[in-house]
Formats: structure tokens, sequence, C-alpha cells
């Protein structure tokens, strides 16, 4: 995840630059990649505290990170090679969205990164994701339990994606321009994501017995995770009012349509199940996370953490 | 197609312009259950490395061939006609993609 980190001071960097090397003539269809924070002004926005703009971005990178690791879960186990390479695509999607916004954290407030040993190369982005506790993530819940089956994942992608597509489509004005860069690259990723996800609820909604039995289970048993995607939490309504984030809360209307109509043309019902209670009030977005979280993150970060001076 | 239920997706096969490229060339072939499927199969599987910017995919068995033991009555005759390149014309500065 790390071989360049983009610099935010720099505004020339790019974080393809570790990758192309010098010799162009390695690549086949030549190297014209899109920096997603090419020309774009890294200083930090006025008026909003600094280590609430860091906390909205772990949030949103948190989200993105989790799920990106449950999607890559997927990876050799889907029902064919090509959906296969599609959950592959949505993972790294979304993994490069979590390396943009826990660089962004780590330059807003440089206190939310873990401090590792003297002299290691780890960079910030890196340790916020591999050296943090799980009580120090602040994903929705969501985005963190166990895979079930294919249903399930389609179901997971459609709630996800489609709350966060409409998240990003207005994060886009943001005040902060490399959160506003980020938005505008995440938009089209998501909206890919949205596509395929609905098109595979559909699919299965309509297709056998079978099928659609599996995609109604799989909905109802994440469902009760579906409201904490549309909560606002304080952080968000902080940055919200000083312009740079967006209210979960405001997007909820047009979130709704968009999955109503998604159940209308599947002839799936709305699931009739209460949200996932957190603890006195606290949820995925204040580090109150369901244990299967933790369990992930000893896998994910049990290499990185027993080579904190590694160069990956 | 039969209406019995398939064991297998049908086989399409796939082709993509590239950013510089003038015509679709063909990339490889995947299995979809619809054409729509299959466009969307073509993008995650062969435009994952910046490669595309559009892609046509035709279900395989649409796809009508030369056969192989076709081979020397097809192709040995034009072997030997070199004057049929154009070749002998010097190609004017302006005309492009030649």
């Amino acid at each position: 995840m790390s071989h360049s980190t983009p610099d935010p001071n720099d505004a020339h960097g790019s974080v393809f630059d570790g990758l192309l090397g010098s010799d162009d003539s390695q690549w086949a269809f030549g190297t014209d990649f899109e920096d997603p924070l090419a020309g774009v002004d890294t200083t930090m926005p006025e008026g909003v505290a600094p280590d609430a703009l860091a906390t909205y971005c772990v949030m949103l990178a948190d989200d993105a990170l989790v799920l990106s690791h449950r999607v890559s879960e997927w990876c050799s186990n889907a029902p064919d090679l090509e959906e296969d390479i599609a959950l592959a695509n949505i993972a790294l999607d979304l993994l490069g969205q979590a390396r943009l916004l826990l660089a962004r954290a780590a330059a807003a407030d440089p206190t939310v990164v873990p401090a590792l040993p003297e002299g290691s190369p780890v960079p910030p982005e890196d340790a916020l994701a591999f050296f943090r506790e799980a009580g120090d993530f602040r994903n929705v819940r969501l985005a963190e339990v166990d895979n079930g089956d294919f249903a399930h994942v389609v179901c997971r992608i459609l709630l996800f994606a489609t709350v966060r597509l409409a998240l990003m489509e207005r994060l886009r004005e943001s005040r902060d321009r490399v959160l506003a860069a980020v938005a505008a690259k995440g938009v089209k990723e998501l909206a890919y994501h949205r596509d395929y996800a609905g098109r595979w609820f559909l699919t299965l909604a309509q297709g056998t017995d079978e099928s659609r039995r599996r995609l109604v289970a799989a909905l109802e048993d994440l469902w009760p995770l579906y409201p904490e995607l549309l909560a606002t939490h304080a952080v968000e309504d902080e940055v919200a009012t000083a312009g740079v984030g967006v209210r979960p809360a405001d997007v909820a209307a047009e979130v709704e349509v968009v999955l109503e109509q998604v159940l209308a043309m599947s002839a799936v019902e709305r699931p009739d199940r209460r949200a996932l209670a957190g603890v006195r009030g606290r949820t995925g977005r204040d580090g109150l996370h369901t244990e299967a979280l933790g369990r992930m993150l000893a896998e994910m970060q049990v290499t990185a953490r027993a080579h904190p001076m590694g160069q990956w | 197609m039969s209406e019995e239920p398939q064991a297998e997706w049908p086989l399409y096969e796939v082709f993509v312009r590239g950013k510089r490229g003038l015509n679709h060339v063909h990339v490889g072939s995947l299995h979809a259950a619809d054409d729509e499927m299959a466009v969307r199969h073509a993008r995650d599987v062969y435009t994952r490395r910046n490669e595309g910017v559009s892609i046509w995919v035709v279900r395989a068995e649409a796809i009508t061939a030369s056969s192989p033991d076709e081979k020397d009555p097809f192709f040995a005759p034009s072997g030997d006609k070199v004057y049929r390149h154009p070749t002998f014309y010097a190609i004017p500065d302006d005309v492009p993609h030649m």
C-alpha cells in the first residue's frame, strides 16, 4: 500500500510516481494515468478545527478501508472469474479512496497518527491503517461484519455505495479542495459500484427461487446496519457546518428514493427490522464495533505490525 | 436459444478500442449471462489497466470464421501478388493513419 506516498506539500508529486519508475516502454498502453490530486490546492481550509477535519477524513477512510478488506476476501471465492475480478476492482477502488483520505487526515492533524519506532519508514497512511486498535476505527458497522454468500456482498455494496455516492456527490463542493478532489474521483467509482450491485440485486431477486430466497435473507440480515449510514455524528455535523463535510442525514431522502426504486423493480419488500443498537447511543462512528472488526483487523494488520521497520 | 437452464453462461468475444487506437481490437473472451452483463464483465476484466475507451462484445457463436482446412485456397493465391500493395506510391504528409 505504500510504495509511493502522495506528499500533500508537493503539488507535482503523483501517487503513481513510485510505480512508473522512469521507463515508459514497459507500459503497453501508455502511462497517462490520472493523478486525482494533480493541480489541487492542498492548503488546509480556514474555519475548521484540524482535529475535526482529521476525524472526519478518518471516518470516510475507515468505511472504505474496512469494506475494501471485506470485499477483497472474496478474491478467488466469487461464483466465477468475471465476478471475482469485478469484486476485486471494487475493493481496489475503495482502497484507493481510503489511502488518499488517511493521508489527508494525517496532514490535517498529525497527532491522529499512531507512534512508530524511531526511523520507521512506514508512511502515515499505513500507520493509520495498520497500527490502530479496533476502538480507534470510525467506520460504520455495515462495513465490518463478516461476509456471507454472494447475495450478501451484493446487498452490502448496494447499501454502502448508494449512501456513499450521495455523500461524495455533495462533498465535491467541499471547501477542502483535497476532499473535493477525492470526492470527484470517488463519484465515478461509486456510480459503477452502485450500478454493479443494483443489477445483481435485480438479477438475483428475479432469478430462481433459491437466488431470491438468498437475496431476501441477506437484505434482512444487513438491514439493521443500514440506519447507521444515514445517522449524523457530532463531528460530521461540525465539519458540515464549516462547509467542509456532508451530513449523512441531508442525503437520506435521495438515498431512500434510489433504494425504493431498486426494491420496487426487484419486487422485494423493504425489510421490517429495527436498527442495530449501539452502546449508550455510541456506534461505529464512535469506535464501538462488533467483534467481527477485531478479528478482521488481526488478520489485516498482523504482517505490518510484526515489521514496524519494514519497507513494502 | 432453448429455455432449458444452461450449466454455463454463453461465451462472448471482446473488442476494445484504446485511447490512442483507431479501431477496436480483439482482446479476449469471457462468459456472461446476457449482452449487458458481457459489456460490464469486459469493463472489469479487460479495461482495468486503463486500456480502453470503448468496448464491443459479440456472442462467440455469432461469429463465422474461415476454416483452417481452407487456408491454402483462401490465402495462398495472394502470397505472390506484390503489385497489390500500394508501396510504390509516396504517401503525402497530410494523409494520416497509413
